[in-house]
């Protein structure tokens, strides 16, 4: 029972971090209709931005903005450098351009950086505590993260549904043409869509270096149990991202744990390919309208 | 106030519009009318934005519109209500009258604004809060119009604004727009198939066929002209 318990303590933490990834993937996905397989990479170059900074200033938050900056400006430049001219192409031309990316990234970070692995430090002890005398399974690192991902959920929460930009910006991912025609400055609000994305997603590029350390492919695995956490919640959906993360980090808690580690990916694979046999549209969507 | 002068617009290789030419006035309602691809909304999507031209000129109180982007020409106030209105039908009734005003950048008056429409159209008041696909034909006409208002438009173009509604909506959207123009000193230019609802409140009739300006006259007369009236209407 014991172990049940840890299990599913740590099946929560990293499920959160699953979760912000799929944020990432389900913002980009209303905003362009694109799948971007891009995302990890992304956000592992980000994470090396946060260590240069971090070894330079001797400073962990400085290295946190670091990447959060970092993925706003690589956010903003994947979309109107790269990703404007397939947007009104077939869909395969998306893909091909974020798979392209996403090998691009994985080339050059490891000239820049090499290719070993590093560590990576954390704000809070990795170690999981005792409290008075009662042994608790989840980190104070673990803690950060989940708090960390809530405040960002929150705060995507918040600007969707109660100001005016994510009202815009909804208008956008709903109905480009028809935005426009209301005054709606689709282009920039496009551009801002990817950039908050891919900030969302360098947290959790940031929240999985402690653990996993950092190498330029150590996000791969993390975008495919991300990429099935958001297809669990139906892509379009924010609150479907943060149960899809919870579920697939639990699910993979339990195979790892009870089954052996070995068969997380494939378990991921397996439930991936159970929800598009079962229900494709995902948990949290009404009417799907997916073209890739 | 609208001047549209030789336009040529083709898709792909065929040609849909062959040298147009309208000039709508400021204040009144112009009406376009014409058979089934006569290239009427073509005209209206090339004047918004939405189409490129291959050539000839838009020009609007002297600024010429092509090759401008759709969401700057609805900040010069033309603004385009599409067939079937083009309400976001997962946005709210208000939201979609807010993401209409919002690059007016001032609260109060937006308030009012929405308010006014609300007060115009009474069946989109009791659905304020619910979403836009809930909305029957009509209605979605109403928040249409009511958006293109709330967003200060001087020119509204209105893209067949009866397609599909019950008489009696098709009389309420027509004797709206009517009002409004009257009394908020909006101009309008209407694309109608329904010929005789159109000339019923236009002040001008033009007339297109195949790609082509073929008369441009006052409403009264072209109703009367039954040349022109069976060689291009068709009854």
């Amino acid at each position: 029972m014991n172990y049940f318990i840890v299990l599913t303590l740590t099946g929560i933490a990293a499920g959160m971090i699953y979760a912000a990834l799929a944020l990432a993937l389900v913002l980009i996905w209303r905003a362009t209709r694109i799948v971007n397989f891009a995302q990890g990479a992304l956000a592992m170059t980000t994470t090396y931005i946060a260590l240069a900074v971090i070894r330079a200033t001797d400073n962990y938050w400085l290295g946190f903005a670091g990447a959060l900056i970092a993925g706003l400006v690589l956010g903003a430049i994947a979309e109107r450098f790269l990703v404007r001219w397939v947007e009104n192409g077939p869909p395969l031309n998306a893909v091909i351009l974020t798979l392209g990316l996403f090998l691009i990234l994985e080339a050059v970070v490891p000239m820049i950086w090499g290719a070993q692995i590093r560590g990576f430090p954390a704000p809070f002890s990795i170690a999981a505590t005792q409290i008075g005398g009662a042994f608790i399974a989840l980190s104070p690192f673990n803690l950060f993260t989940i708090g960390v991902v809530l405040a960002v959920m929150a705060a995507m929460l918040l600007l969707f549904r109660f100001t005016s930009l994510g009202l815009r910006m909804r208008a956008t991912a709903f109905a480009p043409d028809i935005a426009r025609l209301l005054g709606v400055r689709v282009g920039r609000l496009l551009t801002l869509g990817w950039a908050i994305a891919t900030l969302t997603g360098s947290i959790a590029g940031l929240l999985v270096a402690p653990t996993l350390l950092l190498y330029p492919n150590n996000m791969d695995a993390v975008l495919v149990y991300g990429f099935t956490a958001a297809v669990l919640g139906g892509l379009d959906s924010p609150v479907g991202a943060l149960v899809g993360g919870l579920g697939i980090g639990l699910a993979l808690s339990y195979i790892g744990g009870y089954l052996g580690g070995d068969l997380e990916a494939i378990g991921a694979l397996v439930i991936l390919i159970g929800i598009l046999m079962v229900r494709p549209q995902g948990l949290f969507v009404h009417s799907a309208e997916r073209r890739v | 106030m609208l001047e549209v002068e030789d336009l040529h617009v083709s898709y792909g290789g065929v040609t849909a519009l062959d040298g147009v030419n309208i000039s709508v006035p400021t204040h009144g309602i112009t009406a376009v009318l014409g058979p089934n691809g006569a290239g009427k909304s073509t005209l209206l999507k090339s004047i918004a934005g939405l189409i490129r031209p291959r050539a000839g000129r838009v020009t609007y109180n002297g600024r010429a519109l092509i090759g401008m982007a759709p969401e700057e020409i609805v900040r010069l106030g033309v603004s385009m209500v599409p067939e079937g209105g083009g309400v976001i039908r997962e946005l709210t009734v208000e939201e979609n009258l807010r993401v209409a005003q919002m690059w007016h950048r001032n609260g109060g008056d937006a308030r009012k604004a929405i308010d006014e429409v609300m007060a115009m159209f009474p069946p989109l008041a009791a659905r304020r809060h619910n979403a836009a696909h809930s909305l029957s034909g009509g209605e979605r006409q109403m928040l249409a119009v009511g958006r293109a208002l709330v967003s200060r438009a001087e020119l509204l173009l209105l893209d067949e604004p009866s397609l599909g509604l019950a008489p009696k909506f098709v009389a309420l959207i027509m004797q709206t727009v009517r009002k409004l123009c009257a009394e908020r000193g909006i101009s309008v230019l209407l694309v109608e198939q329904n010929a005789r609802s159109a000339l019923s409140i236009a002040d001008k009739a033009v007339l297109l066929s195949a790609g082509r300006t073929v008369a441009a006259r006052s409403a009264g007369e072209l109703a009367k002209n039954e040349e022109l009236w069976h060689a291009y209407l068709g009854y």
